[in-house]
């Protein structure tokens, strides 16, 4: 199996204080592998190192082969990585369409991009309904859902998503995670990061537990889920 | 007083404010797209006509008929600016992007004198008469008089700020601009270079401030290098008024501008005109901070 996505002993730090204390993970192509912590581990540290919102002061990272360590994001789309970011991040003032427009930014086949459009709508009828709707005026799971469609939008080959289950009630978090596993069944590579660990490990393939910005525990995700560590600190038993 | 005369005030003051319009659209973009008040815009509306006013002059030395010569002499005007616009961002703004707000703000003001020196050792510190090429004779119509050049103005403004609208809501590149305003960040997750954004903001920005600038320059028959001090207060204020930030409340802030000035000619002496700016700029501080359009800026990441 190849990596599409290689990491080896990332570092990230804020004003000298390393939130990241080089760690080694990868995603092979096709897999959904999650990384999952507590509320202040790391995890959105290091998908802003691998999205080019902040540079890495350690390490190496490779996307296909290709050293991207410190390539600012608005050239990363291009090379077929997405991020959903943390807290969503829709255009407030941009209606849903054009939120969804927005995703496609860097493409310029004008008419498979509209086509890609209605598909997104018709796996997300939700969407549909409020087209010309602000996205400031969903609700946090629509507002999930349009950030998850216009990341698709960008044709990933490698799609992130931070916490998408963040702050929503069960019955829409379900929701989210049957559009991930569409997403993933359709072949996207996925890097899902989470404090929902259950959920997590039950969707992925593989797991890395990640610990105040170290990886303590790695491996197929069942197994994750039956490790008694893993139950003790993140699965309320 | 007379209803023709209050009529009268109205026309001019609509003439006036849509120049206004011109200018704070320039400033309410940059604000938009970076929270910065950037005070060097009355300087490239200055830039504008001048320029403008001495390409003109060339071309009709050389005997280019005089309104091909105004045209041609736009369009020179406007690509000065926008690459005068431009260079500020690269050289003076972008430095500062992630510093105290204060020190983008200084910097404004130090962008603004230097355009200043700038002009009086290309140009001179004359005041320079700008050609009448588009007439200035009086049009009766009914109990107001107009001129041509009024005309002229006017249309073009409108047609300039539809314009804008047109590209801002219904582009895809205004759609990034507006992206872009709200969240740098998450715009660029999508690819989208905000430095190219936020230069092609000034150089449009610029642009229209050129315009504006030939605008003035014609209307009042003359151009200095001190010209874009107060017409840039004067419009950074209409800005205020209407929402700084917002499209809809440049181009009102300065139509009411413009009208709120001429208005008040006809209960106060002429020379005290540019108080009105500043009355209006106190009282819209005070009781409405937000602009008389202007949104709360509560959602903002
Ligand atoms: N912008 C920042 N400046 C300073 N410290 C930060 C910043 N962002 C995160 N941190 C710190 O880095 C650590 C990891 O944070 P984060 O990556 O957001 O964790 P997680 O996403 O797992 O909750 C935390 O200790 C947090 O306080
Ligand atoms: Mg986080």
């Amino acid at each position: 199996m190849s990596a599409v996505l290689d990491i080896k002993k990332l570092e990230v730090a804020y004003g000298g204080i390393k939130a990241i204390k080089g760690i080694d993970f990868h995603v092979n192509d096709g897999e959904l592998v999650t990384l999952i912590g507590a509320n202040g581990a790391g995890k959105s540290s290091t998908l802003r190192a691998l999205s080019g919102l902040i540079t890495p002061v350690g390490g190496k990272v490779t996307y296909k082969g290709q050293d991207i360590t410190g390539v600012p994001s608005h050239a990363l789309v291009g090379l077929g990585i997405a991020l959903c970011p943390e807290g969503r991040g829709v255009f407030a003032r941009l209606n849903v369409h054009e939120n969804l427009l927005m995703g496609a930014f860097a493409r310029k086949d004008k008419a498979q991009i509209l086509a890609e459009v209605d598909e997104i709508y018709t796996m997300i009828p939700r969407l549909k309904e409020r087209t010309k709707q602000m996205a400031g005026t969903l609700s946090g799971g629509e507002q999930q859902m349009l950030a998850i469609g216009r990341a698709m939008l960008a044709q990933p080959k490698l799609l992130m998503l931070d916490e998408p289950s963040m702050g929503l009630a069960p019955m829409m978090v379900e929701k989210i995670f049957e559009i991930i596993r569409l997403i993933a069944k359709r072949g996207t590579t996925i890097l899902l990061i989470e404090q929902n660990a259950q959920l997590a490990l039950e969707h992925a393939n593989r797991g890395y537990v990640l610990e105040s910005g170290e990886i303590t525990l790695q491996g197929d995700a069942k197994v994750l889920l039956a490790d008694p560590r893993v139950k003790a600190a993140y699965l309320g038993g | 007083m007379s209803i023709d005369v209050l009529l009268q005030q109205i026309v001019n003051g609509l003439v006036v404010g849509s120049v206004y319009a011109l200018v704070a659209l320039g400033y309410t973009m940059v604000y938009g797209i970076l929270q910065l008040i950037n005070f060097a815009h009355g300087e490239i509306v200055m830039i504008g006509a001048l320029s403008a006013l001495f390409v003109t002059n060339a071309l009709i030395a050389v005997g280019v008929p005089p309104a091909l010569a105004l045209v041609v002499a736009i369009l020179a005007a406007m690509i000065i600016c926008a690459i005068v616009g431009v260079s500020i961002e690269r050289i003076a703004y972008r430095p500062l992007r992630n510093a105290p707000r204060l020190a983008p703000l200084i910097t404004a003001i130090g962008v603004s004198i230097f355009l200043q020196q700038v002009a009086i050792l290309v140009f001179g510190r004359n005041y320079f008469t700008f050609p009448e090429i588009i007439s200035k004779a009086p049009i009766q119509i009914g109990a107001i008089t107009v001129t041509m050049n009024e005309i002229v103005i006017l249309i073009t403004s409108v047609a300039l700020m539809t314009g804008l609208l047109w590209l801002v809501n219904n582009t895809k590149i205004g759609t990034a601009m507006r992206a872009t305003a709200e969240n740098q960040k998450v715009a660029g997750l999508m690819g989208i270079d905000i430095n190219k954004i936020i230069a092609i903001t000034f150089a449009i920005g610029s642009g229209l401030g050129a315009v504006a600038g030939v605008m003035v320059a014609s209307n009042y028959g003359q151009a200095h290098y001190y010209m874009g001090f107060m017409l840039g207060l004067k419009a950074f204020t209409a800005a205020v008024m209407g929402g700084i930030g917002n499209l809809w409340g440049a181009m009102v802030g300065g139509l009411i501008l413009g009208l709120v000035e001429n208005v008040g000619l006809i209960f106060v002496r002429g020379d005290y005109k540019d108080i009105f700016a500043f009355v209006v700029l106190v009282a819209v501080l005070i009781f409405r901070p937000q602009g008389l359009i202007g949104e709360k800026v509560a959602e903002r990441a």
